[in-house]
């Protein structure tokens, strides 16, 4: 499913205007990372994807449907968002029934759900926890609970707004896991992240956002590399990239592989 | 002398058989700045709370040892006194904000006010912190417009403005953008240098490499290891225990095994680090 951002405005009540002529074209099956600035406008951006908010101008385009046209409940079966905090999407008594509401909602027959909701949990390592109440499980786990009710939708394209955010390095690990699992499935990753080193190493085309304006776009080594410019929306490159840098490696680098590859030659 | 005192103690929340702290032992000087890092669930938010006189005075349980900050016994204290010593953020903000303020300036001043410092007093102070962590511009924003690393630098002020002995935060930046990261923790490690105390939950191992002066490793409510960030942040017991540790770290350790490291120099915790190890291996 093509996403296609044309000139997009967008301006919140009470006059902050939060994008400010965003274009953008993501292609099905891509893996992209958003980063930037606290208040640059990345959640108001992707919130317009699935037509929680409006454009003030210009237009968003899922596959071949106007989020201008379309209700937020259809939209929702090409497209799942994960909040950035669980507790703003959590609301059943138990976790096997949290994470079975999406697919019923989207009206799959019984079986289908079934499926979708066992598939999801095994991924999101909840399978053990299904009849626990989400607000009994820690915050960590309550974030794996709100991804496994998005997975269960089977949309082709998903949102994660900062999924790492206060999750240790086990959890971080495990969001990867389930990152590169939707990449095989062909599904559409948007990530929005201040983890670069996450990033870094999980997403192959980072968009960079500034006051509302895309600032970088591109394959992940060359936007990450760009220092001085990242630094106009608050982003350090990656641990490792900074280091190549420092040490005067020609390749711009950002995991440990290409790091030690290009430190041999 | 130490501000904090922690003596075998061992808490457990209402209705919960395990405990959350067992048998903790911690003592902090004043000015330092210790950081606690530890995987989801190891007791990092618990024992803020405790620091924080939450525990027990909040959330009842059952707290066994002594816990003493500035000379004075968390348990014959009551929460009003104990807040005059120490403040806490956080680590969610939205549970922080007072939801009685219309702007970012009013919600700074709320704690001042509630302890009745006079008007021109309080505007200065609001004034200073409001530039100390950068957010000056935000003064007349309602705290509910900002977004998650706003208002958590809003949480954070509103509690430094109170100048307390000692500053507990959990997770304080974890929801900033990487540079404003980096800026709390300069801002915080000035307060350590002002002679203000710190106690640090955090994931960002990067920066409490950089910043911290002590390390506490917690794993299932029991102290691991501390020591200094040096030390502790390259221990293999974290690794061991699902605890993250930086990239300079574990690519140095990786390239040990390649002759990319040079075999008498320690791991790496900081960037500065690990440029002068491999630079000088080229």
């Amino acid at each position: 499913m093509k996403i296609e951002i044309k000139d997009l405005h967008f301006t919140y009540p009470g006059g902050v205007e939060a994008l400010r002529g965003i274009s953008l074209t993501i292609e099905p099956g891509e893996q992209v990372a958003m980063v930037g600035q606290n208040g640059s406008g990345k959640t108001t951006l992707v919130k317009h994807l699935n037509g929680l908010l409006q454009p003030t101008s210009g237009s968003v385009m899922i596959g071949d449907w106007d989020t201008k046209k379309v209700a937020v409940a259809k939209l929702a079966a090409r497209v799942g968002y994960v909040f950035q905090n669980p507790d703003e999407q959590l609301f059943s008594s138990n976790v096997g029934i949290e994470v079975a509401f999406g697919p019923r909602n989207l009206g799959f027959p019984a079986e289908k759900v079934d499926a979708l909701t066992k598939d999801a949990l095994a991924l999101t390592e909840l399978s053990d926890k299904t009849s626990t109440n989400p607000y009994d499980l820690s915050p960590t786990w309550r974030k794996m609970v709100a991804l496994a009710s998005i997975i269960s939708m089977d949309s082709d394209i998903v949102i994660f707004d900062e999924p790492t955010t206060g999750q240790d390095a086990q959890s971080v690990a495990r969001i990867a896991h389930v990152v590169a699992e939707l990449k095989k499935r062909g599904k559409t990753v948007i990530t929005i992240t201040h983890d670069i080193d996450f990033c870094a190493e999980n997403f192959e085309r980072v968009i960079a956002l500034s006051r509302g304006e895309v600032l970088l776009d591109g394959p992940a080594n060359a936007v990450l590399g760009q220092e001085k410019i990242l630094a106009q929306t608050y982003v350090d490159p990656p641990q490792l990239t900074r280091l190549g840098k420092r040490l005067g490696l020609k390749k711009t680098v950002r995991n440990q592989e290409e790091f030690l590859a290009a430190l041999k030659k | 002398m130490a501000i904090v005192n922690l003596k075998n103690v061992t808490y457990k929340y209402p209705l919960t058989d395990a405990p959350a702290l067992s048998n903790i032992n911690l003592e902090v000087k004043e000015g330092e700045f210790v950081a606690i890092i530890g995987p989801n669930g190891a007791g990092k938010s618990t024992l803020c709370y405790t620091l924080a006189g939450f525990i027990p005075h909040f959330f009842k349980g059952e707290l066994e040892g002594k816990v003493e900050i500035a000379g004075v016994d968390l348990k014959s204290s009551a929460l009003n006194e104990w807040v005059r010593n120490v403040g806490l953020a956080f680590q969610n903000p939205f549970n922080q904000i007072s939801g009685a303020k219309y702007t970012v300036f009013e919600e700074i001043a709320f704690g001042l006010e509630n302890q009745g410092v006079p008007r021109d007093e309080m505007n200065q102070r609001v004034e200073e912190a409001l530039t100390m962590t950068g957010i000056r511009d935000l003064a007349d924003r309602s705290p509910y417009s900002l977004s998650g690393g706003q208002q958590q630098r809003v949480a954070l002020t509103s509690i430094l403005v109170m100048q307390p002995k000692v500053l507990v935060l959990d997770e304080p930046t974890s929801q900033m953008d990487p540079i404003g990261t980096r800026e709390v923790f300069g801002v915080i490690r000035q307060m350590a240098e002002r002679g203000m105390t710190v106690v640090m939950a955090e994931h960002k191992i990067e920066w409490i490499a950089e910043f911290a002066d002590r390390v506490v490793a917690l794993k299932d409510g029991k102290i691991l290891l501390q020591g200094s960030p040096s030390d502790v942040l390259t221990s293999r017991l974290l690794s061991e225990n699902g605890f993250g540790i930086s990239r300079y770290t574990s690519t140095a350790r990786e390239a040990l095994k390649h002759n990319l490291w040079p075999k008498h120099l320690h791991l790496p915790v900081t960037l500065q680090e690990a440029a002068d190890g491999f630079g000088g291996k080229k």
